[in-house]
């Protein structure tokens, strides 16, 4: 672990895939090179390998923090690790690639601002690499970098670098994706990982940590919408704080000042932003993702679930929800008429599943209307019905105020992720 | 444009996580150890509801083997912020046979404190306890979730456990079950010292170097109080240490350090080689030590 001295904010980036691809490798060696693997914990898995008679030391063992997932051999869960350089914190949700496991490469999507997408230099584009990401892309991860490993293997070849990019870039032509960038590194020798690649002179970008320590991502977050949804009022009932009554919340979009003129949803009321007070007290505004509490000129009524916005430029409120569902139930598939709980910002309420338009094809994107039976893993367009109304943005535009889960009334398992169309 | 630091975004996650178990459940608890850990959650409890009274009361497990600066610092913060103490005591529970106390050189109450927890959480009837775990101390604290369920044994199912996405969480659950919510998951060693320094947060003297009469057991320093029983050929010498975590004094190791303020510590953090629970004897009962304890229902 290094102190942070610039600081850079906190990154959280993505990968996905099986052991042959390199993942753990290059995984291990950015936590290695970065001084985040402590001695007994290096120490602790050279010991396992060793008794397990494998060659080497398997870094892998250092993610797998279950027993079931050890003796398996396999990631069954998103495992979240984290590493510091004096730029930047980083947080690496790594999940299994498998198709199997396409709802923990969507939990770990869901907050990334970096997908990192490794490609095997000597198989080009292979299915995996396409679900990887398609999710990214459906999860709107704001930043690819595909990382075209083995390098090694193959002389270092730019020949072979350019055939790979050039067929991630037409497929990548269908999806979503703003920002890609392409480095060719070797995991295992660390060409162009942390430190610049001697064998690699016809490449001129950076490595793929200094990408990841530079790459600009206070954009990420919508800073133009504002959305504050109200999560806690804060009521003191003491004499020194008579009257005191804050809305608390965290922002999820746009920047509120004090002296803005506000209005309330879902009843309208108009006031202005009187004070807000951040974590040090006092300050003029607050951004995304600070957590804040707001005091309004007027007394107002306004609970938890209300959102606060500015008067023109206000969410759609409705109960009419088009969504992207990715189911996650083992048990149960998506159940057309069926009723479930919704939670959508701060807001809880019911819903029915009122129309199930298309499966989506996970590795081809093509639309299914014909086999409309959603199970585990599945993505489906689907128009659903709330009990009330919600203050709903399209996903696109923010990934906070356009996302809901579902729960199952009878298990209270969370069952459906959805992204608002 | 402004930039949201590291530390800023995750105060802010934190307290984001500690206003949704105000809002989404109706009798929480916030467990408190004694540790960094635990003092940085009483802390962000106290901004996240800032001017109105931290609405949980702090839950101590008392093991009857605390370093007394502990319970003396305890006290202190209590008081500070005019928060409510509730102790489950491990002495309680074994007189009243709950548990058996651990017989041997090893012995230690640290496991005895489940059944303590799970008493006191039954009796206070919490539907949601907070806990100051992160998830890059240990392996099976790294698959942990923010939002925690445990079936009515208290039992945790790793394999089983509901995903998290975005901010949204949910707390649902049946009768006589109750949730562990762990709002600094994402935090790392340092970053609590970043932030414990930047905050200017008085800490307990054990984290900073002090004389103190130790022995050595299996490659760990261990602080000599009448808990311990010694082997014959174990012996007491006098050694300049702190402590990285504090936990019962049977299974908390003190390290040899010279970090007298809290820049020294984050230097000495920042340069280490040995992870903070390494010197902790009950992580090494077994490679899933943590794991199997969790399960049944330990912090």
């Amino acid at each position: 672990m290094k102190e942070i001295q610039n600081d850079n904010g906190l990154l959280r980036f993505t990968t996905a895939g099986s052991v042959d691809d390199g993942k753990s490798t290059l995984i291990g060696r950015l936590l290695y090179d970065s001084k985040s693997i402590y001695q007994d914990q290096y120490e602790a898995i050279e010991k396992v390998s060793e008794r397990r008679g494998e060659e080497g030391v398997n870094l892998a063992l250092l993610t797998d923090g279950l027993k079931a997932e050890r003796e398996q051999g396999i990631t069954i869960d998103v495992a979240y690790r984290y590493f510091s350089t004096p730029k930047r914190k980083f947080i690496i949700a790594d999940t299994p690639g498998h198709i199997q496991y396409t709802r923990n490469m969507v939990t770990g999507a869901s907050t990334a601002n970096v997908a990192l997408i490794l490609i095997d230099v000597r198989n080009g584009v292979i299915e995996q690499t396409k679900r990887h990401a398609i999710i990214s892309s459906l999860l709107q991860i704001p930043h690819l970098v595909v990382c075209i490993n083995k390098m090694d293997l193959v002389n270092y070849s730019q020949e072979q670098y350019d055939k790979i990019k050039t067929e991630f870039e037409q497929f990548a032509s269908k999806l979503d994706v703003v920002d890609v960038s392409f480095i060719p590194i070797s995991a295992l020798n660390g060409d162009n990982v942390v430190s610049r690649s001697m064998n690699m002179s016809w490449y001129e970008g950076s490595t793929l940590l200094y990408y990841l320590e530079n790459v600009h991502i206070a954009s990420d977050h919508n800073l133009i919408d504002n959305r504050f949804p109200v999560q806690y009022i804060i009521r003191p009932y003491n004499d020194e704080y008579h009257d005191y009554r804050g809305y608390a919340g965290r922002v999820a979009g746009g920047t509120f000042s004090v002296g803005d003129e506000v209005v309330a949803l879902p009843s309208g009321f108009h006031s202005k932003i009187k004070s807000i007070q951040g974590s040090k007290g006092n300050q003029t505004d607050a951004i995304p993702p600070e957590s804040v509490t707001i005091l309004l000129e007027d007394d107002i009524d306004i609970g938890r679930g209300d959102m606060i916005v500015r008067p023109n430029n206000q969410p759609e409120v409705t109960q009419d929800i088009d969504v992207m569902i990715c189911w996650f139930d083992n048990n149960k598939s998506l159940l057309l008429s069926g009723k479930y709980v919704i939670r959508h910002s701060t807001q809880e309420a019911r819903c029915i599943i009122k129309e199930i338009k298309y499966k989506l094809d996970i590795e081809t994107l093509s639309r299914d209307q014909n086999n409309l039976v959603i199970k585990v893993n599945d993505i489906a367009r689907v128009m659903l019905r709330s009990t009330k109304p919600l203050f709903i943005d399209a996903y696109k535009q923010n990934r906070i105020t356009g996302s809901i889960i579902l729960i199952d009334e009878a298990t209270n398992n969370t069952v459906g992720v959805g992204m608002v169309i | 444009m402004r930039i949201v630091n590291h530390l800023s975004e995750l105060e802010s996650e934190s307290i984001y996580i500690m206003r949704e178990v105000a809002a989404q459940f109706d009798n929480s608890v916030l467990m408190f150890s004694g540790g960094k850990d635990s003092i940085l959650m009483v802390y962000l409890a106290y901004k996240a509801f800032f001017p109105a009274k931290i609405p949980f009361p702090l839950l101590h497990i008392d093991t009857g083997h605390n370093f007394p600066e502990t319970l003396q610092y305890r006290d202190k913060l209590v008081e500070q912020f005019g928060a409510k103490l509730v102790i489950g005591s491990v002495q309680e529970a074994i007189d009243q046979g709950l548990v058996a106390e651990e017989k041997g050189f090893n012995a230690s109450r640290n496991g005895l404190q489940t059944t303590a927890l799970l008493e006191a959480i039954e009796n206070g009837n919490y539907d949601a306890a907070l806990g100051g775990a992160r998830r890059d101390e240990e392996k099976a604290r790294a698959k942990e979730r923010f939002f925690s369920h445990r079936d009515e044994f208290g039992q945790w199912d790793p394999k089983n456990q509901r995903p998290e996405l975005w901010n949204l969480f949910n707390s649902r659950k049946n009768m006589g079950e109750h949730f562990r919510v762990f709002p600094i998951s994402n935090w790392t060693e340092l970053d609590v010292w970043q932030y414990l320094a930047q905050e200017e947060v008085p800490l307990p003297s054990l984290y900073f170097a002090h004389e103190r009469e130790v022995f050595e057991r299996d490659g760990t320093l261990l602080a000599d109080c009448e808990y311990i029983n010694k082997r014959p050929e174990e012996e007491v010498f006098k050694e300049v240490v702190r402590c990285r975590t504090i936990g019962d004094m049977t299974c908390t190791g003190v390290w040899r350090s010279d970090a007298t303020t809290v820049e020294e510590i984050i230097k000495e953090v920042s340069t280490t080689r040995m992870t903070e629970r390494g010197g902790r004897t009950d992580d090494r009962r077994s490679e899933s030590s943590m794991e199997d304890r969790k399960k049944l229902g330990y912090f």
